[in-house]
């Protein structure tokens, strides 16, 4: 099979699995026993008030008429109005989503530049004592429940010994740039606001760490294991056996080549580390994807429920088919 | 009789020779040592629980809320006063009840459909598999909050919602290595002996995936430890009083400034169980691989 058929056959897959996703969504926020109505009403609501918010929402419809309704809307970027926000979904994934964006672009950076090298040193130097710090580190980092990590970090170097910003993404007395991309970094930059720039980058850090820790923890481990994999190749033998040196070995030979899982773990990562965001927004008073889903499941505001699951799970699978596209791409022996 | 069976099929599995040689492996490394040691250690606290803990967990006592460690309350006291090292103690019990719960609910499910899955082929490997590619598309702490919020919070609920998400990971598994023996001389030989379908999938089939899923169970009851405690930080899990660590970790948010041992043991606790599962899970994989390259 040649490239193009794979990669028709790859986006034929993404789209049936885009449509599943829907399905699931839907099922999960219409037919299982959450209370919508009492979500908009309350509990104290007369009967003929319920009859007729329900007949409004279109709750009283066949299951099916509200799916197709659903998906037609879908389709065409309508993802019906918040019972909380009173806005529609759409705009308010919008809104908040850039912010996520930012915080989990920054951890994946962390998560490679600290990873990739870990990994290594921890293949070259295998069964030696920076191999065995490196795997405790892996599986503290894979063990690790972020939002107490997060806590305990802001409370000992931002409370305790003020090295490190607050919650928040500015300080209270930077004016903030004009909303651009909503990715503040990048806003900031365009405006030439460099005080909100520094100020923005210094409050991404910490966040950034804590959330990044989880995804450098499994870069390690894939790269370790793929790089150890790579060193028992016969050109490598060759490659030693010619007499080179063995940083060439290991810088030309053999780390290149090992690389090609780690790229599937980043992009899989990227996924977790949207996942991961919705704690860590939490804790660090975060305005992004994460804390708006958790206020719409929290108060079973099921219209931004879905709309907010379907938006990561659509991240998600896109990272997944790039992954694969560049696996392919990147090793020519791969072919489905 | 198919559980029957089963049993005896795990039975050969326990007492095979492979089985003893990966636990000779095993003991060699320090640290799986070490993560077995965390895992007995956090088994008997939950089981002895009502001994081993001073206090009530659940009693308050006003007089003394927000105590700092001292020797009548080894680990403070939370903001209703109530004991932290027993509500630490008592929180075992929760987070491993949960973990063996859903990683059994969610092995089973998996263990079945996969097996079926690649021992048919077809047109029902067909869809179980298309099935599972949509479940994982899925990051899985998302739909886990998703359910959850449909549900409803509750330590029954929060159970429900993580083993929806977390069986397709063992169908997987068990298709892969199903699809890879079904064709082997002693499952034709058992066929052409007469036995039953359901007779090969259980005392032939499914002892043969039992390896790996075992290590990705080993490795997922720490993840869903940690799911768990997501869960219950957030306020879609296990609700108060009842103690649980992310529950814990969450009410102490509030005195972080001022009471840090509020947050931080039951913290400490979620880390520390996670960490001895995955020392263990880790380590069975490590001697996987290499017997697998051998």
């Amino acid at each position: 099979m040649n490239f193009w058929a794979y990669l028709a056959r790859r986006v034929a897959l993404m789209i049936f699995t885009l449509f599943g996703i829907v399905v699931i969504t839907f099922i999960i926020s219409h037919v299982i026993p959450a209370d919508p109505i009492g979500a908009i009403l309350g509990p104290q609501a007369p009967p003929e008030l319920v009859e007729k918010v329900r007949h409004e929402w279109g709750f009283d419809r066949p299951m099916w008429d509200q799916f197709v309704d659903y998906l037609w809307k879908l389709l065409h970027g309508d993802l019906g109005k918040s019972i909380r926000t009173n806005k529609p979904v759409m705009s308010d994934l919008l809104y908040y989503f850039p912010a996520t964006i930012e915080l989990a672009t920054a951890a994946l950076i962390v998560a490679i530049i600290t990873g990739i090298p870990l990994g290594i040193i921890s293949a070259v130097k295998k069964d030696k004592v920076p191999d065995h710090l490196s795997r405790i580190f892996v599986l503290i980092g894979v063990s690790m429940p972020v939002f107490w990590l997060g806590l305990i970090l802001l409370f000992v170097l931002y409370y305790q010994l003020g090295v490190m910003p607050g919650p928040g993404r500015l300080d209270p007395y930077i004016t903030p740039p004009p909303r651009i991309t909503g990715i503040l970094t990048i806003d900031s930059l365009i405006s030439g606001n460099f005080d909100a720039f520094k100020n923005a980058l210094w409050h991404l850090i910490l966040p950034s760490f804590v959330l990044g820790y989880y995804s450098s923890a499994s870069i390690a481990r894939i790269t370790r294991a793929s790089l150890l994999e790579v060193l028992r190749q016969d050109y490598i033998r060759t490659a030693r056996a010619k007499g080179l040196r063995e940083r060439i070995v290991l810088m030309r030979h053999a780390i290149r080549n090992s690389l090609i899982p780690t790229t599937t773990v980043i992009g899989v990562s990227y996924g977790s580390l949207l996942e991961g965001a919705v704690l860590t927004e939490t804790i660090f008073a975060w305005p992004g994807l994460g804390r708006y889903s958790t206020g719409a499941f929290l108060s079973v505001d099921f219209l931004a429920v879905m709309g907010s699951t379907l938006l990561i799970a659509l991240v998600y699978s896109f990272a997944n088919f790039i992954v694969d596209i560049i696996y392919a791409f990147l090793d020519p022996r791969i072919r489905y | 009789m198919s559980i029957k069976d089963f049993l005896r099929g795990f039975r050969d599995f326990l007492t095979s020779e492979d089985t003893k040689f990966t636990l000779i492996l095993f003991r060699r490394n320090f640290l799986n040592i070490v993560g077995t040691a965390i895992i007995l250690l956090l088994v008997f606290t939950a089981i002895f629980a009502p001994v081993l803990s001073p206090y009530d967990p659940i009693a308050q006592n006003m007089d003394e809320r927000l105590a700092p460690p001292s020797w009548k309350h080894i680990l403070g006291t939370d903001q209703l006063g109530r004991d932290i090292l027993s509500r630490v103690i008592w929180g075992s019990r929760i987070s491993l009840l949960i973990a063996v719960v859903v990683v059994s609910i969610s092995l089973l499910i998996g263990l079945f459909l996969g097996t079926i899955s690649g021992y048919f082929g077809g047109w029902i490997d067909e869809i179980i598999m298309r099935l599972t590619d949509m479940f994982m598309a899925f990051p899985r702490l998302i739909l886990a909050l998703a359910v959850a919020a449909a549900l409803g919070p509750g330590i029954f609920n929060t159970m429900m919602a993580i083993s929806f998400v977390s069986w397709p990971l063992y169908a997987r598994l068990a298709r892969a290595t199903a699809l890879q023996i079904r064709n082997e001389t002693y499952i034709e030989a058992a066929r052409a002996i007469g036995a039953s379908t359901a007779r090969i999938i259980f005392r032939h089939l499914v002892p043969m995936t039992l390896p790996p899923i075992l290590i990705q169970a080993t490795l997922d009851m720490g993840g869903t430890i940690l799911t768990a405690a997501g869960l219950g930080f957030l306020g879609l899990g296990v609700q108060p009083p009842t103690p649980e660590w992310g529950v814990m970790v969450s009410d102490g948010r509030r005195f972080i400034t001022e009471q840090w041992w509020v947050s931080t043991f039951p913290g400490l606790a979620i880390l520390l169980a996670t960490f001895g599962f995955n020392l263990i899970g880790d380590g069975l994989r490590d001697i996987m691989d290499v017997r697998a390259k051998r």
